[in-house]
């Protein structure tokens, strides 16, 4: 959690669905050498590339991953690296993610797929209970480092209850597992070898989303973005916004509307939630006074609820309005009604006016 | 494909699996004795081959098997398995969920029917078979693959149309959708998105049904709980949970394995270790089953035993029905990965094409009433595609109910209007 120093912000555009070059300055930055335009999917697929053939005690498994996945991430890895490294396991996800931690126990890189974030509560058990206290519980001989747990989650359009919630804030109460969400396909590969490379138990939700929808530049070589550092993508001075994942496309959206009303917004893409970077946001909130906090997750008890309190306790003097949250209601996630149930651009951008006039 | 299954007397066949010959009045299936002795009995019981059923697999005897019987055929007293209203009936709920889940591919395809929605086709005769025996207190619980289970529970081909154009006239008042079809009144207990999540439930639900007819002695509670799954879901620990509560207490619950061979991309063959289902019933202490799925009469045969026994209080069964899906998973499935050949040794399989046929040669119908039938479903499915069109949506304040139970909890605000209805609803901040 360095503190972020001025030359790392980021300016432009850094969701990359208009495809214009940033200018960038940040030191560790992506260089963009041979990069090519590809889709989050892509990108993901090539980390694991990379991730497989960097390490020969990586493995990739879970449900249909050999022939490539229902989203197409893992195509290609069972055929280039063997039916030993890229596997399907059957539909067990608390078997998934156990076996991957005996794997990361010994020594091995197991990034186990769950098909859908819905799907990861029967992991939850084995999530919770062992992986995040491995490393705790046996005063360091063992840890499961080496567990990277990969779920796309979120809102797609029709997803309905079992194929659209984002349960990020379940896994951010538990010390001991990285939270992790990119919000386009450059950071997404990035982001994921860092994951794989970090010595702690990562889960990694994607959003699925943008898996198609979302393209972008993305340098073909091995680069690693770092974790627990957020990202400025948008300078402003009036109000601090603060969102990862697909939620980020639509609080974009909501700045440039807002910026025809002459207010200027900050938008923060957090990337890594637990552990979240709190100087950054700290330090964008000293700066402009105000704070909204977007995600598609249920508002009570969401991760915006923790960056709000953090935020209260660290710049009370400070704030010029209370903390807001635009966020998905507190309903399970519905069907039929998912337009009206998501924090819409219109939800986002009149908050953001509230709040400013407050 | 690594065939798990000797093929030694069907080399004709690419796909060696378990499977009867297609003569649907052939009652050559093998169930357990309802007197035997086997459960829980540590006796090695080798399974006894017809001359159509190979099982020999590999060397070295097999522990955990069923005992079975082979019926003859003389046994049954009548020559035939049905009666002509039977035949009738049965075939109209074939043909009812077929066609009816032809008509949501193409309202799909139109754009009405939105989500991910998994059809039936080809799997009808498991759910004809077995559901067509049950009363109408008696439950289902089902899976994603709900549409045709719900339909021949009695569940109005209209309600579950709506259903799926997401209208308030659905049998969730669409709320739900595809994957989870309810109905109190026909005591269709879901459909569930998740695999294996509904057997618990069903295993709750029997539980009921046996503690109100011994300890409520309300003696004529002998309802049954029918679980239907995949062969995916075989591998889940639910599964076997619930295998074991179930046989532990004696629950009058049939739990039938729809064993299509895929769960989605995956074969069943390469994914579990023992790819025989129906003996994982033994292991727990209950009879295992295994019926040819294409075949409505022979899964009638073996329901009636299963559904018999869990009536009388015998306890589980453990049925698994070697079945086919003739679409891919879902509608958004492009289904590549099944090889051809495959699809067409099953396809030649049509349950309703062998129902046809038997009744045909058994001058049980004749072509003529079967086309009226088939006419009458066509119209049937015709009026719910209309009647689903015609209903209104849900109104914007359907999204905050149901979510307690008391709708004032969320529903209602403070000032007796439903908070959807407050103008800071929009911004999202409004206190809910």
């Amino acid at each position: 959690m360095a503190l972020r120093n001025i030359i790392g912000k980021r300016i432009g555009n850094g969701i990359g669905l208009v495809g214009r070059r940033s200018l960038s300055t940040a030191t560790c930055d992506v260089e963009n050498r041979n990069s090519k335009s590809m889709n989050l999917y892509s990108a993901i697929n090539q980390a694991l590339h990379l991730a497989l053939e960097t390490d020969p005690r990586a493995f990739v498994f879970g449900e249909d991953v050999s022939f490539g996945g229902v989203f197409r991430c893992t195509t290609g890895l069972a055929d280039r690296f063997g039916k030993a490294r890229v596997f399907n396991t059957p539909l067990c996800e608390q078997g998934i993610v156990g076996f991957g931690i005996g794997l990361a126990a010994m020594g091995n890189r197991a990034i186990a797929e769950i098909q859908f974030a819905d799907y990861i509560y029967p992991a939850f058990d084995q999530i919770v209970n062992e992986a995040a206290k491995f490393r705790y519980r046996s005063g360091n001989q063992f840890n499961c480092g080496g567990l990277t747990i990969r779920a796309p989650y979120g809102a797609v359009g029709h997803g309905g209850h079992y194929h659209s919630q984002s349960p990020e804030a379940f896994f951010c109460h538990v010390p001991g597992i990285k939270v992790v969400i990119p919000r386009s396909p450059r950071q997404a590969k990035g982001l994921l070898l860092s994951c794989i490379r970090d010595p702690n138990p990562v889960v990694f939700f994607e959003p699925k989303w943008l898996y198609r929808l979302a393209v972008e530049e993305v340098p073909e070589h091995d680069y690693m973005l770092p974790l627990s550092e957020a990202e400025v993508i948008r300078q402003g001075s009036d109000i601090t916004l603060v969102g990862w994942g697909a939620q980020l496309t639509i609080m974009e959206q909501a700045c440039i509307e807002a910026e025809k009303d002459g207010i200027s917004c900050e938008l923060i893409d957090l990337k890594t939630l637990m552990p979240w970077d709190k100087e950054t946001v700290e330090a964008s909130v000293r700066k402009t006074g105000r704070v909204l906090i977007s995600h598609e997750a249920p508002v009570t008890g969401g991760f915006g609820a923790e960056i709000s309190a953090s935020i209260v306790e660290r710049c009370f003097l400070r704030l010029e309005a209370p903390v807001a949250r635009v966020c998905g209601l507190d309903t399970p996630f519905p069907l039929v009604f998912e337009p009206f149930y998501m924090p819409s651009k219109n939800k986002v951008l009149d908050a953001i006016k509230a709040t400013v006039d407050y | 494909m690594a065939s798990a299954f000797s093929a030694a007397k069907f080399s004709a066949q690419p796909f060696p699996l378990n499977h009867t010959s297609t003569t649907s009045h052939d009652s050559s299936i093998v169930f357990a004795k309802p007197t035997s002795l086997f459960l829980g009995s540590t006796r090695k019981l080798r399974l006894t081959s017809s001359s159509k059923f190979n099982l020999s697999r590999r060397s070295g005897t097999v522990d955990a098997v069923s005992d079975v019987v082979k019926q003859k055929k003389s046994k049954s007293s009548p020559s035939l398995l049905i009666t002509k209203e039977e035949g009738l009936e049965l075939y109209e709920d074939l043909v009812l969920g077929r066609a009816f889940e032809d008509m949501c591919a193409q309202m799909y395809y139109r754009g009405k029917m939105f989500g991910f929605v998994h059809l039936y086709n080809g799997q009808e005769a498991v759910s004809t078979g077995f559901i067509k025996l049950l009363k109408q207190q008696d439950s289902v619980v089902s899976t994603y693959r709900d549409h045709v289970h719900a339909l021949s529970k009695g569940v109005p081909a209209r309600a579950v149309m709506s259903e799926l154009f997401g209208k308030t006239t659905g049998c969730c008042r669409g709320q739900g959708g595809s994957m989870h079809m309810f109905s109190r009144e026909h005591n269709v207990l879901g459909g569930f998105a998740f695999i294996g999540e509904g057997i618990p439930i069903a295993t709750g639900a029997a539980f009921t049904s046996k503690y109100k007819r011994e300890v409520l002695k309300e003696a004529d509670c002998d309802h049954v709980t029918l679980a239907f799954f995949g062969d995916g879901t075989c591998n889940n620990g639910q599964f076997f949970e619930c295998l074991n509560m179930a046989a532990l207490w004696k629950l009058p619950i049939v739990f039938v394995v729809e064993n299509n061979l895929w769960a989605i991309g995956m074969s069943h063959l390469r994914a579990t270790s023992d790819p025989q289902i129906y003996k994982k019933g033994p292991a727990f202490g209950m009879p295992g089953i295994h019926v040819d799925g294409m075949d409505v009469l022979k899964v009638r045969e073996v329901a009636k035993e299963a559904i018999g026994r869990a009536r009388r209080g015998e306890g589980p069964t453990l049925v698994e029905c070697e079945t086919y899906r003739f679409r891919g998973h879902s509608l958004a499935d492009p289904d590549e990965l099944r090889d051809p050949a495959e699809k067409a040794h099953y396809a030649a399989r049509d349950p309703i094409t062998a129902l046809k046929k038997y009744l045909i040669e058994n001058s049980l119908a004749s072509e003529a009433e079967l086309k009226t039938i088939e006419k009458k479903i066509d119209e049937v499915v015709e009026d719910a595609v209309e009647f689903a069109d015609e209903s209104p949506v849900p109104a914007r304040s359907q999204l905050l109910e149901n979510v307690f139970a008391d709708p004032k909890g969320f529903g209602i605000g403070p000032d007796g209007r439903y908070r959807c209805e407050d103008p800071k609803f929009t911004e999202g901040t409004a206190h809910v």
